[in-house]
């Protein structure tokens, strides 16, 4: 498995291996300042130094996300749930959410911290706001898109309309499901970040805000470089669920 | 058991089905056959209830059906096997929607069609034929007395076809469940049937309805006796004339 892994991407790794040498190459030859650009055995130091004062302000982030990312993949299936089952609920709301992805969070945030003040209440909020929608979505069509002939046989079985929902809709969707927790889960730490731009004791988004005003760039790369590693651990936690649940698709002939 | 009368459709102004008039008896294999597109698989809607006819009734022992699902057992020409469930679990879906669940039953089933081992296995890791068998056994257990099975070996090639007309047909015998079978393949309806309804092309009306003599248990010897040929010509011939 890990063998398998290392023989698909080993081209990305010497990608980013000759991208890093390159990197520090350049900005040792043409003398670069460090708070311009930081070379990559500058970030090393500063972060050898500095982790152990930055590790409470990834948990807080990682903590952040989570429960961010929960709450936006409930509220996504709920969403998804109601506006199949309901059709009315679907044609009032369905302009509404999408209208919901084109408010900038940017500008959302701060509105949120005037209403609700510097607690979790606005961050969880601008978490879930960018994670129930890829979700909701992808649940929809996979609910709309269900197998004909599987319903055919259903309604010819005599199956009420529950037994559609939970015996072939619900399982039916669950690809597609993980598919859109995929995504939800990498815009979750991003959502995490910026709405701790706004004001929060702890988190990267903090920690990012203090070394950017200070100019010190080193450790703002730290925290980009921390932020992703954050999106990619979540991002196989998921692909990991996925491989435990999902042996009837592994063969491939599924989608 | 099933008695359809002077049932009419028609879709858009255009007559699909003509006064269709048959009977099932109990424990009977009884076999529609006639042209692609003539209507045999709105037939089936109608008899489950999906669709409601322009005119006539169609009635199971004694009782109108129409517009009610659920009182038939059906078995559809695709694969239609949940591929998230696994042999036993599919097997076991249609009594699931009714309740009880058995299965010792299932087991036993299938046992009997030759899929031991494969119990816990997923539709992807079956063949074409075994995914049929599966399929049949999942009609079969269903509580419901009548089974109609929508051309359910077209899609296989025909060694394979051949195999699971044995099968049905030693499988059948000691079952005793009535049968509704649709198919457009002259040989298959006369090994397996008791009875033919042949079917005219659109809008389809009922050209005749045979008996079909040969005695049971029938194998695929018969294919290839003096009078299976006989029936042969006589049918292919009322089928062309059609």
């Amino acid at each position: 498995m890990e063998k398998c892994v290392l023989k698909k991407s080993w081209k990305s790794i010497v990608a980013i291996l000759v991208t890093i040498l390159l990197w520090e190459g350049m900005v040792r030859i043409l003398a670069v300042q460090e708070w311009f650009l930081p070379a990559p055995s500058a970030i090393l130091m500063e972060a050898k130094e500095v982790l152990p004062t930055f590790f409470p302000h990834v948990r807080a982030t990682f903590l952040l996300s989570v429960s961010g990312f929960l709450l936006g993949a409930t509220v996504g299936l709920i969403v998804a749930v109601f506006l199949h089952l309901f059709k009315w609920v679907k044609e009032i709301f369905y302009p509404f959410l999408i209208l919901s992805q084109n408010i900038p969070i940017i500008v959302l945030a701060p509105l949120l911290v005037i209403w609700l003040g510097f607690g979790a209440m606005p961050k969880l909020i601008v978490i879930t706001l960018a994670c129930f929608f890829p979700i909701a979505m992808s649940t929809l069509e996979a609910f709309e898109q269900t197998d004909r002939k599987l319903y055919f046989y259903m309604e010819m079985m005599g199956a009420t309309k529950a037994q559609l929902f939970f015996k072939l809709e619900l399982p039916y969707a669950v690809p597609s499901m993980v598919a859109g927790f995929k995504i939800a889960a990498t815009y979750s730490v991003m959502a995490a970040v910026i709405s701790e731009w706004l004001g929060a004791q702890k988190g990267i988004g903090v920690f990012m805000t203090i070394a950017t005003s200070s100019y010190n760039t080193p450790r703002v790369f730290i925290a980009i470089i921390v932020t992703m590693l954050l999106s990619l651990l979540f991002f196989s936690g998921i692909v990991l669920c996925e491989k435990l649940l999902g042996r009837w698709q592994r063969k491939g002939d599924v989608t | 058991m099933l008695q359809l009368e002077q049932v009419s459709k028609a879709f858009q102004n255009k007559s699909i089905l003509e006064n269709i008039s048959f009977t099932v008896e109990e424990g009977e294999f009884v076999t529609l056959i006639g042209p692609s597109g003539s209507g045999k698989s709105t037939l089936f809607s109608l008899i489950g209830g999906l669709l409601s006819p322009d005119g006539g009734d169609i009635q199971l022992k004694q009782q109108s059906i129409l517009n009610q699902t659920g009182f038939i057992s059906y078995m559809p020409q695709e694969d239609t096997l949940f591929p998230w469930r696994t042999v036993v679990q599919n097997i076991l879906l249609g009594q699931e929607l009714y309740g009880k669940v058995n299965q010792i039953k299932a087991q036993e089933m299938i046992d009997k069609a030759g899929l031991e081992g494969f119990t816990h296995a997923y539709p992807h890791e079956l063949s074409g034929g075994m995914k049929q068998r599966v399929s049949f056994i999942r009609s079969l257990l269903s509580p419901q007395r009548l089974l109609c099975l929508d051309e359910p070996f077209s899609a296989l090639d025909e060694l394979t076809r051949m195999d699971m007309q044995q099968w049905l047909l030693s499988i059948w015998k000691q079952l005793n469940s009535t049968i509704l079978f649709v198919t457009h393949h002259i040989e298959e309806a006369l090994l397996l049937s008791d009875k033919i309804i042949v079917l005219t092309e659109s809008p389809a009306t009922v050209k005749d309805i045979l008996h079909i003599p040969f005695s049971r248990p029938r194998t695929t010897s018969l294919l290839l006796t003096e009078e299976f040929v006989m029936w042969k010509k006589h049918l292919l011939r009322m089928i062309w004339t059609s």
